[in-house]
């Protein structure tokens, strides 16, 4: 569960990139977050992974109150997190097995779970025979895809994606998003940022738009209800 | 069990990474060791020193001249009241006729010719318990009437005391500026590591990895850089070591009295040990402190 009450957040720069969010979004929801570049949409993912500090306002993230959460906290809060990049972030020299086995073992799971678990969100992205592959023999859609597994091996409740499609072919990422609507129907919560209009209206999900900081609509009508805002 | 697994999961990455930044790794250590090599070279010459005074010390006496009037039946009387002094642990007499003995022994006999035991006086040759008492001792001695003078050659032990005083001062100093360029050298070797893995770092980070976890193949990788450079000083500290005692026993400098390596071998190692232990867990953390700070 996410909730930002009134955050603001105003960069060293001077740069306010936050004024004024509020939004709520509830355990098992799918939500769009869109907006044009610079709106401050990758600050609101910064918040909720608790890189950034908001400059005043609360930001609740299942259970943790990320304005004053102690540091050594943090890493426990990040577990119930799952965070996907544009970039898709793999370790290059590790396979993609061990890419994934890689985000449970630095969390402290016994090798038993994961040579069982790892296979099973393999299987899960589609990729049951890559997993001796290297990042760099992967195409791009499933470089992601070994991203949204390591994502999910530690079982969070919520996966935030920022531009997760930014770097795909509009076929490769509708196929993200598929696997993303169907690890949703799994039970978790998606919060997905991305510029892609076309891609957006192919789903009827909830679209909170984003603009100078802030939110300025919040519904099922999908993209066009940012564009008549403007 | 859950512990166990991950703890040599950690130790095997920073295994891995030392070996990774081989030439780095190879140039710290080396730096490191030369570090360890004068720093336990001073610590050897200050054991020595040590050793070479309290040697000077205890061998150091004292001579007491009988009054010239006394016959050597009175003379060695004395000896009672001479021992009766606390810090006086041996009073051994000299008649004049033996002292001329040894003087010509000890010099030059030319030097003596034409000299007759009458123009020596009968004398004590003593030694002390404790030297740092040899002024109030002495004057205790002087004091027993009978006695005219007394010699105390103390000089030479106290000079080599402020010396070797002074050289362990300097030791300390050097030692923690060296200790401190290990330091830094290990640190900024790990700090490369980590420039090196900063993706992933960002990654552990990510899917929520505590510092704890995230540090310990650093400080694993600086541990074992400290041990390596502590174990490779040790050989090369002991193979100096010998090489300088068999110079001094060709140059005929038995004078200095220097130690067997044996006789040090558990306290270098322990010495080793230690430096290279807190260069390479302090170096690590060192680096990794500014590092983790997000
Ligand atoms: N680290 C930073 N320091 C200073 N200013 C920043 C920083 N990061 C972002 N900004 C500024 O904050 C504003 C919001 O940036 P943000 O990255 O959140 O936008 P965005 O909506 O993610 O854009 P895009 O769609 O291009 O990724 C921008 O004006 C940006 O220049
Ligand atoms: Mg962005």
């Amino acid at each position: 569960m996410i909730d930002l009450i009134d955050v603001y957040k105003t960069y060293e720069t001077g740069t306010h990139a936050l004024n004024g969010i509020d939004m709520h979004i509830d355990d098992g929801e799918f939500v769009f977050l869109v907006g044009q570049s610079g709106s401050g949409k990758s600050t609101i993912i910064k918040l909720l992974t608790a890189e950034l500090k908001p400059t005043s306002g609360s930001v609740l993230v299942n259970g943790y109150k990320l304005e004053s959460i102690r540091r050594g906290k943090i890493p426990y809060m990040r577990r119930t997190l799952g965070v996907i990049f544009q970039d898709f972030r793999l370790i290059e020299n590790k396979t993609v097995f061990e890419n994934v086995a890689f985000a449970m073992r630095v969390v402290g799971a016994r090798p038993r779970e994961i040579r069982k678990r790892v296979p099973y969100v393999l299987q899960l992205v589609g990729l049951e025979n890559k997993g001796r592959r290297y990042p760099n023999e992967l195409s791009g859609g499933e470089q992601q895809r070994v991203a949204i597994a390591r994502a999910l091996v530690n079982n969070p409740s919520m996966i935030i994606a920022d531009e997760p499609t930014g770097n795909l072919d509009p076929a490769r990422s509708f196929e993200i998003m598929l696997l993303l609507e169907q690890i949703n129907a799994l039970g978790t919560t998606v919060m997905v940022v991305t510029h892609e209009k076309g891609l957006v209206d192919r789903f009827t999900k909830r679209v909170i738009a984003i603009d100078e900081g802030k939110v300025v609509s919040d519904g099922m009508d999908g993209y066009y209800s940012y564009e008549e805002a403007h | 069990m859950k512990r166990h697994t991950n703890f040599f999961y950690l130790i095997g990455q920073g295994i891995k990474s030392t070996f990774k930044h081989g030439f780095m790794s190879f140039a710290a250590v080396c730096i490191t060791v030369a570090c360890l090599v004068i720093i336990n070279s001073f610590v050897l010459l200050c054991f020595n020193l040590n050793h070479m005074v309290e040697d000077l010390q205890r061998k150091t006496q004292m001579v007491a001249v009988v009054d010239e009037s006394f016959s050597e039946q009175e003379a060695r009387h004395l000896g009672s009241q001479i021992n009766l002094i606390e810090n006086v642990h041996k009073a051994d007499f000299r008649s004049n006729k033996e002292s001329l003995a040894a003087y010509i022994r000890d010099y030059e006999e030319a030097l003596f010719d034409g000299l007759s035991a009458d123009s020596m006086r009968h004398q004590f040759i003593i030694s002390l318990e404790d030297n740092s008492l040899v002024i109030q001792t002495k004057a205790e001695i002087e004091n027993i009437s009978g006695i005219a003078e007394v010699y105390a050659d103390i000089e030479v032990s106290n000079a080599l005391a402020t010396i070797r005083d002074v050289i362990y001062v300097a030791s300390l100093a050097v030692a923690a500026v060296l200790l401190l360029v290990s330091l830094i050298i290990i640190s900024n070797t790990i700090k490369l590591t980590m420039m090196d893995r900063k993706e992933e770092i960002a990654i552990m980070k990510m899917v929520g990895a505590t510092n704890g976890f995230i540090r310990l193949p650093f400080v694993v990788e600086g541990f074992l850089l400290g041990l390596f450079s502590a174990a490779l000083s040790f050989f090369i500290e002991w193979g100096l070591y010998e090489l300088v005692l068999q110079a001094i026993s060709k140059q005929n400098l038995a004078f200095l009295d220097f130690v067997p390596f044996g006789s040090v071998l558990v306290a270098m190692a322990i010495s080793c040990g230690v430096a290279g232990f807190i260069v390479g867990v302090f170096g690590s953390l060192m680096s990794i402190r500014r590092f983790l700070r997000v």
